[in-house]
């Protein structure tokens, strides 16, 4: 307990030290506002309801990428897995996929399908669907033999050992997939809002900032963090929570 | 060659040839409107290398890529390895690490914007910014990974503070560190890109979002493909690097 | 004495992988187990014992020879009425110890009193009822291995085989499961056959021990130790004991310098 205490000390000392470096004037209210004031207007900003539309758009986008992925991302995995040699092949494209930058091919998917959400669902799903295709198999291949050989003493047919004792063991680790799925979908929407479309948060932010609206800019920013750090960090958690109860470390 | 490295390198060409003639299957799908074939991308590519004005975008990017790594590689060691160091200062830092590594850092491009202005220290900031955070987790994660019992050998055998490090600590670390590297590559060629889409007079990514205004399909394609093989090559020479260095483990 | 399990003439040859030639695990191997006898086999490491006991219950097939349980060959598929306990922790992390046991009563579709009945009464002869809704990652090894044997014994299995199910444990915690082991036989009748590179371990609870030979394995000699059915750990002070596992050792120190001498490091 002494670590979270220690740890949210150092967070509060960042905050204070970039308040007092705001309101003393060394940075300027032109670059940044102090993070007093950015909290101040999120708050009356979403209490007047100002951005909701925007804010709505952004996570139901998100929402659909984190779902597709996942649910893509852990059928193709599973597919994977059952069929060796297929997997075989696909496999240097799933070991290079993450070193590819995705987003470069956001112009394309504009030029395909014009400038709305689908493009940007289109990076945050390719963004996503990798990582749980690949813990997807990494959860069935760390499925101890000696447990396989007790479901065939069980005599347990091929499904039920799937659903039995393959897919709860696999549990733990197709979760670390869906964990990183959240965050993926995130960077890739929002990313592809920021870049260029016509709504949504990603959007409202690039607009302030072109018209020197730090007042909008800085609380809408803050907002994604928090958001994104939110879920992010609760996923995290509740993994090592998973992790502790079932594995001894 | 070994049997199974023929199997491989040939696994890897059924890939290419797969990929290749789903995209000429795509091509013969939509027309010539909405892609470009194969053949036409790769013939624009070869002659975009060649081409004297593709060159000074071509430099703009790879510099601020280099700079970008340079200094995600010296801050990202040295918050990595001060922070491994101490069981508290890790256990402190680990989660503030992942917090940052999950949150969309396009949000913090117009921040970077306003204090850096536009122009190539913007770009290597946010390159460095997205190259700098798994650089310092896998640091961190390699020191404190380091066996005790390598440091209580050490200390039994007398060896001074230098020699422990040069001839134990290093060679033990290395190779989690340079796992590190090589997602940091990645995450800072995605950066410096995302960098240059959005608020750039040159470069790549702008010249992608140049194209994408004027539809220019082919143009968008040829960069997209020069990208992907930029990455896909760089990634293999450093998986196999980072392979040559896990090969005790 | 009824014959419950029969092996005749079984060999066992792993075909050749990639650069490396068939290996003959097994050459030969006669057997019979006689209903209710507590059998244990000894060997040197990689005679195949393990490779045995797979064929027996039905993981494995032999690549010639028969094996018949209950008068049916059996051949690569687990016949029921055998359980298992394997060397490796083969509880599951997501259940709590009182599902673990209980995993094979509901797969067989046995109703809920049955179950409640029967796992309780596993958990009591296990020592295990405190912990019953434990994680077996909260416990330690030996306790794992009480609720794979539990989870075994609650099925009432006819034959149990026992791959060195307490090879990671500690000399006096071997002990004192040697004791439940015998107490658990005693009660159930059941045939049980032990894999163990104890020497003196064997020699305390079995009835007949055979002694396997360097790969391929088979039974150089079957050594009977003539104890009365209600002992337990505490013959160790007798000097009977010293004397077999004495001829135990006799027999397999030879194999065992040739097993070792063949040892090739494997990664």
């Amino acid at each position: 307990m002494r670590i979270v205490w220690i740890r949210m000390g150092v967070i509060a000392a960042t905050v204070l030290a970039v308040e007092a470096l705001c309101q003393s004037g060394i940075i300027d209210p032109f670059t940044m506002i102090p993070p007093s004031e950015m909290i101040a207007e999120l708050v009356s900003m979403l209490v007047s309801g100002e951005h909701h539309d925007d804010i709505a758009l952004t996570l139901t986008n998100v929402g659909i990428a984190l779902v597709l992925a996942v649910t893509v991302g852990f059928a193709a995995g599973a597919i994977l897995f059952v069929m060796p040699r297929v997997r075989r092949v696909v496999d240097p494209l799933l070991a290079s996929y993450y070193a590819i930058p995705i987003f470069v091919f956001y112009p394309l998917f504009i030029v395909l399908f014009g400038l709305n959400r689908y493009p940007q669902i289109m990076i945050g799903f390719l963004l996503a669907v990798v990582a749980m295709i690949i813990n997807t198999l990494n959860g069935f291949d760390r499925v101890p033999r000696v447990l396989l050989k007790t479901a065939r003493v069980h005599r347990l047919g091929r499904m039920r050992t799937i659903s039995l004792i393959i897919l709860p063991y696999a549990t733990l680790y197709i979760f670390t997939g869906l964990k990183l799925a959240v965050a993926y979908s995130f960077i890739g929407v929002i990313a592809a809002e920021f870049i260029l479309s016509g709504d949504g948060m990603g959007y409202e932010i690039n607009f302030a900032y072109n018209n020197f609206d730090n007042q909008t800019m800085y609380p809408l920013i803050l907002l994604i963090l928090i958001i994104a750090t939110v879920i992010n960090m609760g996923l995290y958690t509740w993994e090592k929570w998973f992790r502790q109860r079932q594995t001894e470390r | 060659m070994t049997r199974s490295a023929i199997r491989q390198s040939f696994d890897i060409l059924v890939l290419i040839a797969l990929m290749g003639l789903a995209w000429q299957g795509l091509y013969e799908y939509a027309g010539e409107v909405a892609l470009t074939s194969p053949l036409e991308t790769a013939a624009l590519s070869s002659q975009l290398i060649v081409s004297p004005d593709f060159w000074p975008h071509l430099e703009e990017t790879g510099l601020a890529l280099v700079q970008g790594l340079v200094i995600a590689i010296v801050c990202g060691l040295a918050v990595g390895l001060t922070l491994g160091a101490h069981r508290l200062s890790a256990e402190v830092g680990e989660p503030i690490l992942v917090a940052l590594y999950s949150i969309p850092k396009i949000t913090l491009y117009p921040i970077i914007l306003l204090f850096f202005g536009i122009g190539m220290p913007a770009k290597v900031a946010f390159g460095a910014i997205h190259g700098v955070i798994p650089i310092a987790i896998f640091s961190m994660g390699a020191i404190r990974n380091i066996n005790p019992a390598y440091i209580r050998t050490a200390q039994a055998m007398r060896l001074s503070p230098w020699a422990l490090a040069r001839t134990i600590l290093f060679p033990a670390a290395i190779p989690e560190i340079f796992t590190g590297f090589r997602v940091g590559f990645a995450l800072t060629l995605v950066g410096t890109l995302l960098g240059e889409m959005f608020g750039s007079q040159r470069g790549l990514g702008y010249l992608l979002m140049v194209a994408m205004g004027t539809h220019d399909m082919a143009v968008i394609m040829s960069i997209t493909l020069l990208l992907v093989l930029f990455s896909v090559l760089v990634s293999v020479i450093l998986l196999s690097i980072d392979r040559y260095l896990h090969r005790f483990t | 004495m009824v014959a419950h399990a029969v092996l005749q003439d079984v060999t066992k040859v792993y075909p050749g992988a990639g650069h490396r030639g068939s290996v003959e695990a097994l050459g030969q191997v006669n057997l019979t187990l006689s209903m209710g006898e507590f059998f244990s086999i000894v060997g040197p490491s990689g005679c195949g014992k393990s490779t045995l006991l797979e064929i027996v219950a039905g993981l494995q097939s032999a690549t010639s020879g028969t094996f018949t349980f209950e008068g049916q060959p059996v051949d690569g598929k687990v016949p029921d009425g055998i359980g298992v306990v394997f060397q490796e922790d083969a509880s599951f992390p997501w259940l709590t110890v009182r599902d673990n046991i209980a995993f094979g009563l509901r797969r067989q579709g046995v109703p809920r009193e049955e179950v409640a009945r029967r796992v309780d009464y596993a958990l009591g002869l296990m020592g295990l009822r405190e912990f019953a809704s434990a994680y077996p990652a909260q416990l330690s090894g030996g306790m794992r291995q009480r609720v794979c044997i539990a989870r075994t014994l609650v099925l009432e299995p006819r034959l149990i085989l026992l791959d060195e199910p307490f090879g990671a444990l500690d000399q006096q915690t071997r002990l004192l499961m040697g004791d439940e082991l015998l107490k658990l036989w005693r009660e159930t009748g059941a045939t049980v056959l032990l894999i163990t590179h104890a020497l003196d371990e064997a020699a305390m609870l079995s009835d007949r021990i055979g002694v396997m030979s360097a790969r391929p394995g088979c039974f150089l000699e079957i050594v009977e130790t003539g104890w009365p059915a209600d002992r337990d750990s505490r013959i160790v002070e007798r000097p009977e004991l010293a004397r077999i596992t004495g001829r135990l050792w006799t027999r397999l120190r030879e194999e065992s310098l040739k097993a070792m001498s063949e040892d090739r490091v494997t990664s």
